[in-house]
């Protein structure tokens, strides 16, 4: 039978062959994704030691004084002894630099109005840079969509003789690395750029500038995010343009339907799947947001989740351990809010699927 | 999108001329202004008077005596050791790509013919893999990495960017592996050929299309790649990217800028070529996983 009608026959790859073939990548992603994430779990809940003090008398003829001193002798010894630190439970969680579950309280208790209470919070570290990080998410995220579906649009109208160029130009924003492309726009923008000094002049304040005010900070924090995201969600919306079936939409036109209403009726819903595609993807990237930060210099304004994690790591007296895995554990819950709905919705079609 | 029947009115027309024409400006004008500012000097470029400075080339004239100069590019290469910077850069990039390549080729292919159920739960956790933010990942690793020494060194880093760029490679491959069809290799599996034989003699050969996008999609990761390169590698092993960086200084520490704009657009201009003479790989790569689903 198989020979007569090979096409009738399914071949499955049996288990063996697949362990095989897919060992290398698996373990690559186990090794340096999966036990990572682990490390940070365990990490998070230790914290670095305190130093060991030690009394020191100091005796000289006008009678003897005791002083306290850091015995670094002893607490190299102890670091050596436990390099991951000592063990700090939901310490790291708690403490003013995360959740700040006291400080919440106290504020709670002691301020009088709600805005005042809110206020106070959100001048903590971890609530702050949440804030900024989902600022910036809720504000780049459809911004991006609607503009790289515009651009789309715009550049299938054109001839196709000249899109390939134009295509070239308008996805360079999008494959340069964020610190590159944030420094490209900071070096324009700043007091001393093209694009600042003339708005000094136009403004006719020549104090202005970038880092003078959060609020423009996180605007153009912003801005970057959209100019840099937008080719992405151009691409891909451009490619789902191509794929629009030509019929309805000549139907449409011979009955009348304005331009408008076509995209409306008949090329949305088509590319709806592609949308939300895009709108993941660029929740994901948008939610680790942190070079365009350092790019920025706005390290005074703007924080966000990832920087904080950053910042963590370069200290330079120790680094603080503890505290970048906590955070980065509150992050990682974070991800996985944001990833939940299409995880649940992949999961009903697998299961209705069988 | 060339509707037959569809007239357009000219002034829709000019209105989406205009509208490109802006576009592009702002989604290049930064590029060509950063390249026009690194001939020219600090006092010119960052100008505290006058920003025409950087189109009259006033301080270029008078502290070199043209109207362009090379010297911020001179400088970072030698003085700055840019030129270290990029080779670090071109090692980390060539192995981090052909190591991707090779596992995620056998990997995808796998999960592009396996009909089991876990198949589908591998996807679905390199897509979770695929949003964990590197940054976490990075504070996974330097504990681990500092007790066993191996922190600061190229090869780390590159099993580091190979491992995170494989969820994304998977999934990639997958979906070109999946546009395969299963016939081929059924038949070469029928003709006594192992599973190896038939992914290596008959699918590869059909495949560099796809292997090519791979390819780009790692290299530009690795070549772009800040928090890992930052982190892991020490001062002397520095790639590109953190290199500029170190450039700008901090508060306590004048850095040197024009060193960092001549860096920027030395470290710009290849991945530029390069997405010039493959653009359409990067574009079928972007919109793989998108449009065929």
């Amino acid at each position: 039978m198989g020979i007569i009608f090979p096409h009738l026959i399914k071949i499955l790859m049996p288990n063996k062959t697949f362990f095989w073939f897919f060992l290398p990548t698996g373990l690559a992603m186990i090794l340096f994704i999966g036990l990572p994430i682990i490390s940070t779990g365990i990490q998070s809940f230790y914290a670095q030691h305190d130093q060991v003090v030690k009394e020191v008398k100091k005796c000289d003829p006008f009678g003897c004084t005791v002083s306290i001193v850091v015995d670094n002798e002893e607490t190299t010894k102890i670091r050596n002894a436990k390099p991951l630190g000592k063990f700090n439970a939901f310490g790291t969680y708690t403490d003013r630099n995360h959740l700040a579950v006291d400080e919440i309280k106290k504020f709670w208790n002691e301020t009088e109005s709600f805005g005042a209470f809110v206020d106070q919070v959100t001048n903590l570290p971890f609530y702050k840079a949440l804030i900024f990080t989902l600022t910036y998410c809720l504000f780049v995220t459809p911004n991006v969509l609607l503009l790289g579906f515009i651009i789309a649009l715009s550049l299938n109208a054109v001839a196709r003789k000249i899109r390939g160029p134009l295509i070239f130009g308008t996805i360079l924003p999008m494959i340069v690395t964020p610190l590159v492309g944030s420094l490209v726009l900071f070096w324009m923008i700043d007091s001393q750029g093209i694009i600042g000094a003339n708005i000094q002049n136009l403004m006719n304040d020549p104090y202005l500038s970038l880092k003078s005010s959060k609020t423009l900070t996180w605007i153009t924090i912003i801005i970057y995010g959209i100019w840099h995201h937008s080719p992405f969600a151009f691409v891909v919306f451009y490619a789902a343009l191509q794929t629009v079936p030509q019929e309805p939409i000549e139907a449409a036109i011979i009955d009348g339907a304005s331009r408008l209403q076509r995209i409306k009726h008949i090329v949305l819903p088509h590319i709806y799947p592609v949308v939300t595609f895009v709108a993941l993807i660029s929740l994901m990237d948008n939610f680790r947001v942190f070079e365009p930060i350092i790019g920025f210099s706005a390290e005074g304004s703007a924080q966000s989740l990832s920087w904080l994690i950053y910042d963590n790591l370069v200290n330079e007296e120790v680094i603080l351990f503890g505290s970048a895995a906590a955070t980065s554990m509150m992050t990682i819950i974070g991800i996985a809010i944001l990833l939940a709905p299409v995880l649940i919705r992949t999961w009903k079609e697998f299961k209705t699927a069988r | 999108m060339d509707y037959g029947l569809d007239t357009k009115s000219t002034r829709l027309k000019t209105f989406n001329t205009i509208f490109i024409i802006t576009w592009l400006l702002i989604a290049c004008f930064p590029f060509i202004w950063t390249f026009w500012g690194s001939f020219k000097v600090r006092a010119d470029f960052f100008s505290r008077s006058d920003w025409w400075y950087a189109i009259s080339a006033f301080n270029t004239l008078i502290e070199t005596g043209g109207k362009f100069t090379t010297n911020a590019y001179t400088e970072a290469w030698t003085e700055g050791e840019f030129w270290k910077a990029s080779k670090n850069t071109i090692i980390v990039t060539v192995f981090v790509v052909s190591i991707s390549l090779f596992l995620g080729t056998l990997g995808a292919y796998a999960l592009s013919r396996s009909t089991e159920k876990y198949a589908f739960w591998i996807l679905m956790i390199a897509l979770i893999f695929r949003a964990m933010p590197h940054i976490t990942l990075v504070s996974g690793y330097l504990f681990p990495f500092f007790e066993l020494q191996i922190w600061g060194i190229l090869p780390t880093t590159i099993v580091v960017l190979v491992a995170i760029n494989q969820p994304f490679t998977l999934w990639l491959l997958y979906s070109f592996f999946k546009t395969v069809p299963k016939e081929l290799d059924e038949s070469a599996l029928i003709d006594g050929c192992s599973y190896f034989q038939a992914f290596r003699h008959i699918i590869m050969p059909v495949m560099w299309p796809g292997v090519i996008t791979a390819g780009l999609f790692s290299l530009m990761l690795a070549y772009n790649d800040f928090t890992v390169t930052a982190l892991l590698l020490n001062q002397e092993n520095h790639t590109m990217v953190p290199k500029i960086q170190s450039y700008l200084g901090t508060n306590q520490h004048e850095g040197n800028l024009m060193w960092a704009v001549s860096a920027v657009v030395s470290a710009t201009a290849p991945l530029f070529m390069l997405v010039m003479f493959f653009q359409r790989q990067v574009i079928s790569g972007l919109t793989a996983g998108a449009v065929k689903g």
